[in-house]
C-alpha cells in the first residue's frame, strides 16, 4: 500500500469515528456554557440514535439516500425533546445538574430498548440499516493534488460537516451578541440577570441546542458505524464526548479538536493492520491507549481546567 | 432534629410512589396490566426463601459500589469510576484464587479480598493523586481508566487466565469461595454468600467513619467548603487522596466479593459492569447515608431480581424495572417540585437546604 493510501484509511476511519463526538461535544460546549452541567450527553445520544434507526428502517424504502441524512435530523429533534426533561429539572425545578445528568443516563437506555422489544417482537435491537452513510468522495475537492486523495476521497461527508459546524459554533460563541448573553448567564447569573437578560431563557437555550446535538451525535453513530440499534449502539461515546469538551476547554474548536483525537484513538485498532510495523503489537496498547494518552496530556500539560464560573450552579431568584 | 428527620424520609418516599406510578402508566399505555407484573415483581424479589436469597446477594455490589461513590461525592468530588474499580476488584480477587490455591482456607479467602479491594483502590488513587497534585478533574481521570480496566481485564483474562480459544477463566477452588453451605441451606440453595454480612458490616464502619471520627469529619468539611477546611488547618491534598483511595477500596471490595461469592470466575465482557452506575443511584437515593443505603440497595436489588422474573411470567419488557429506578432517581433530583406541592397544599414543613448536598 502507497503512504497517501495508508494516510487516507487513516484520515477516513478517523473521521467516521469522530463525527458523532464532534457533534456531541459542540452541544455539550453549549450547555455548560450557559451554566448546566451536562453528564446526561450518552442518554441524549442513545435517543438520537434510536428514533434515527427507527425512521431509516421504516421509510429507507420509500426516500432512499434522503432517509439517512432526514435521520439525521430526526435524531437531533428527538435528542432535543428528551434533554427538556434535564431542562426542566436543573433551570425550573432546582435539580442537582450531575443527578438528573446521570438520570437521563439511565432513562434513556431503559425506554429505548423497552421500545425496541414493543416495536420488534420482544427483540432488543433492532434489524440492520440497509442505507447508511458511509463514505463517500468530494468531487471537487478530490483534484487537489496529494492532499486531494488522502483527505477528500473515500472520506466522510457528515464528519466534514461536524468541523465546518465546529467552526461556525466558535464564530457564533464569540462573535454574536445571542451566544454573548448565554456565556454571562454561564459565568455570572446574577450579573446578567440585573442587566435585564433572562436567565432560565438563555439556559434552556444552552440546554436544547446541547440535546439537538447530542441526539445529531447519537444518529450520526447509528447511521454510519453501527448500522442499527441496541444497547450498546453508544457505549461511552456520550462520556467521551464529555471528556473531550473538558479536554478542549469548552471551547468549540477545542472540543472538536479533543473529539478528532479521540475519533484517531477509537479508530486506532482498527487501522493499526493497516500500518506496517504496529500490526504485530498486540492490540491491547491501541485500545488502552487513547484513554492513557489523554489522562498523561491533561495531567502534564493541562492541569486544572477551570470551566464557566457558575457551571452546575442552579440560579434561584432573590425575591 | 426531627425535621431533618423527616424530610430524609418523606421525599425519598414520596419519589419511589411516583416511580412506581410512573412505570404502571407506561405498562398501562403499551397494554400491560401494572398490578400483575408489580405482583410479579414482588413474589420475584420476595416470594420464597430462595428469592430472598439472591435478593440479599444482589445486594453486596451494590451496597459497596453505593459506599465508594457516597465517600467520594461527601469529599465533593464525582467518582465515575465505580465500574472500573469494581471490575479491578473482581480480577484482583480472582487472580490471587487462581493462582494462589496453594494457601490455606481462610488466608487465601482474606489475601484475594484484600488484593481486590487493593487494586480497586489504587484504580482510584490514581485519580486522586492526579487531582490533588496536577488539579486533573477526576470526572475525565476515572472515565478514561474504567476503558483502561475494561480492555485491560479482557486483555489478561483471554491471555493469561482463560484457555486457549476461552473467554472465561477457570473456576476458583471451593476453599477460596464465600458461599456457604449454611447460608445456602437457610434460603433453599439461593447463591447468598457471607460477602452479604461482610457488606453490612461496611455500610457499620463507613457510617462510623463519616459521623464519629475526625477524619470523616475532616472529608465533609472539605466536601462542604474545600478553601474554608483549609484555612481551618486541614490537609486537603491528603484528604483528597485518601478520600479516592476509600472510595475505590470499597468499589474493588464490591468486585471482589461478587466474583468470589456469586460468579467464582472472571469472563471477558463487552461493556463495563452496570452495577458502577447503579452504585451512583443507589447512593443518590440514600442521600450518601450509608445506613440508607442499605435501604435502597435493598430496594434496587428487590426491583433487579423481580425483574428477572417478571419477563418469565408475563411478556412486559424487563425494561420497565430500569424505568422505574430511573424515575424515582429524577423525582429525588427535583424534590423542589414536592416542596411546591406540599406548600401549596399548606401543609406544615419546614425549609429545607435546596442546595443538596
Amino acid at each position: 500500500m502507497s503512504l497517501t493510501t495508508i494516510l487516507m484509511t487513516i484520515i477516513s476511519t478517523t473521521l467516521v469515528y469522530s463525527a458523532p463526538l464532534i457533534f456531541t461535544a459542540l452541544g455539550g460546549t453549549f450547555s455548560e456554557r450557559s451554566g448546566v452541567i451536562n453528564v446526561g450527553l450518552e442518554g441524549m445520544m442513545i435517543v438520537g440514535a434510536f428514533c434515527s434507526t427507527i425512521f431509516t428502517l421504516n421509510l429507507a424504502p420509500r426516500l432512499g439516500i434522503l432517509a439517512a441524512w432526514l435521520a439525521l435530523l430526526i435524531g437531533g429533534i428527538c435528542g432535543c425533546l428528551f434533554s427538556l426533561l434535564h431542562a426542566v429539572a436543573t433551570i425550573n425545578l432546582r435539580a442537582d445538574h450531575i443527578i438528573s445528568g446521570a438520570v437521563l443516563n439511565m432513562i434513556a437506555p431503559a425506554v429505548c430498548v423497552f421500545l425496541t422489544r414493543i416495536f420488534y417482537n420482544g427483540k432488543g435491537q433492532t434489524p440492520v440499516i440497509n442505507q447508511g452513510l458511509g463514505t463517500s468522495t468530494i468531487n471537487g475537492l478530490k483534484q487537489i493534488p496529494i492532499l486531494g486523495k488522502i483527505l477528500f476521497t473515500q472520506t466522510s461527508i457528515i464528519a466534514w460537516i461536524a468541523i465546518i459546524i465546529a467552526v461556525i459554533c466558535w464564530y457564533v460563541l464569540y462573535r454574536t451578541a445571542f451566544v454573548l448573553h448565554l456565556r454571562s448567564v454561564g459565568e455570572n447569573p446574577a450579573a446578567a440577570d440585573t442587566l435585564g437578560i433572562n436567565v432560565d431563557y438563555y439556559r434552556y437555550w444552552g440546554v436544547l441546542l446541547s440535546g439537538f446535538l447530542g441526539g445529531l451525535g447519537g444518529a450520526v453513530m447509528a447511521q454510519s458505524i453501527t448500522l442499527n440499534f441496541s444497547v450498546s449502539t453508544i457505549s461511552g461515546q456520550g462520556f467521551m464526548a464529555l471528556a473531550a469538551m473538558i479536554f478542549g476547554k469548552w471551547d468549540p474548536i477545542g472540543s472538536m479538536a479533543a473529539a478528532v483525537f479521540f475519533g484517531l484513538a477509537q479508530s486506532l485498532p482498527i487501522i493499526g493492520a493497516y500500518i506496517p510495523g504496529l500490526s504485530h503489537i498486540n492490540s491491547v496498547w491501541f485500545q488502552v491507549a487513547p484513554y492513557l494518552i489523554t489522562v498523561i496530556v491533561l495531567a502534564i500539560f493541562f492541569g486544572r481546567s477551570v470551566g464557566p464560573a457558575a457551571d452546575g450552579k442552579n440560579y434561584i431568584k432573590s425575591k | 432534629m426531627n425535621c431533618k428527620k423527616y424530610s430524609a424520609l418523606v421525599f425519598p418516599l414520596m419519589s419511589i410512589v411516583s416511580g412506581f406510578v410512573v412505570g404502571a402508566i407506561i405498562m398501562l399505555v403499551f397494554g400491560y396490566d401494572p398490578l400483575q407484573n408489580y405482583g410479579n415483581l414482588l413474589v420475584g424479589s420476595f416470594g420464597g426463601a430462595y428469592s430472598i436469597g439472591e435478593t440479599l446477594r444482589n445486594m453486596t455490589p451494590l451496597i459497596l459500589t453505593a459506599l465508594g461513590f457516597a465517600v467520594s461525592s461527601k469529599a465533593g468530588f464525582f467518582n465515575i469510576g465505580g465500574s472500573g474499580q469494581y471490575l479491578m476488584g473482581w480480577f484482583g480477587a480472582v487472580v490471587v484464587a487462581l493462582k494462589w490455591s496453594w494457601l490455606p482456607g481462610w488466608f487465601l479467602i482474606i489475601v484475594s479480598i484484600m488484593s481486590g479491594a487493593l487494586l480497586g483502590g489504587v484504580w482510584s488513587a490514581i485519580a486522586g493523586l492526579l487531582r490533588a497534585y496536577c488539579g486533573t478533574s477526576e470526572v475525565i481521570t476515572t472515565i478514561m481508566l474504567n476503558y483502561v480496566a475494561l480492555y485491560f481485564v479482557n486483555f489478561a483474562v483471554k491471555n493469561w487466565l482463560a484457555a486457549q480459544g476461552h473467554d472465561s477463566s477457570a473456576t476458583i477452588t471451593a476453599k477460596a469461595s464465600l458461599r456457604s453451605p449454611l447460608l445456602a441451606s437457610l434460603t433453599s440453595n439461593s447463591t447468598l454468600h457471607w460477602g452479604f454480612i461482610l457488606a453490612l458490616l461496611v455500610c457499620l464502619i463507613i457510617w462510623i467513619y463519616f459521623n464519629r471520627t475526625r477524619a470523616g469529619f475532616e472529608l465533609r468539611s472539605i466536601g462542604l467548603n474545600e478553601r474554608a477546611a483549609q484555612y481551618a488547618g486541614m490537609n486537603v491534598r491528603k484528604t483528597i487522596i485518601l478520600a479516592m483511595l476509600i472510595s475505590g477500596i470499597l468499589a474493588g471490595l464490591g468486585g471482589a466479593l461478587d466474583g468470589l461469592g456469586n460468579f467464582q470466575n472472571i469472563s471477558v465482557s463487552n461493556s463495563l459492569p452496570q452495577v458502577g452506575y447503579d452504585g451512583m443511584a443507589v447512593a443518590i437515593l440514600a442521600s450518601y447515608n450509608p445506613l440508607g443505603i442499605i435501604l435502597s440497595s435493598l430496594l434496587f436489588s428487590a426491583l433487579q431480581i423481580g425483574g428477572m422474573s417478571m419477563s418469565v411470567y408475563s411478556n412486559a419488557p424487563t425494561e420497565i424495572v430500569s424505568i422505574v429506578t430511573g424515575s424515582i432517581i429524577f423525582f429525588i433530583a427535583i424534590k423542589y417540585a414536592f416542596e411546591i406541592i406540599l406548600k401549596k397544599y399548606k401543609l406544615s414543613y419546614p425549609k429545607f437546604n435546596i442546595a443538596g448536598k
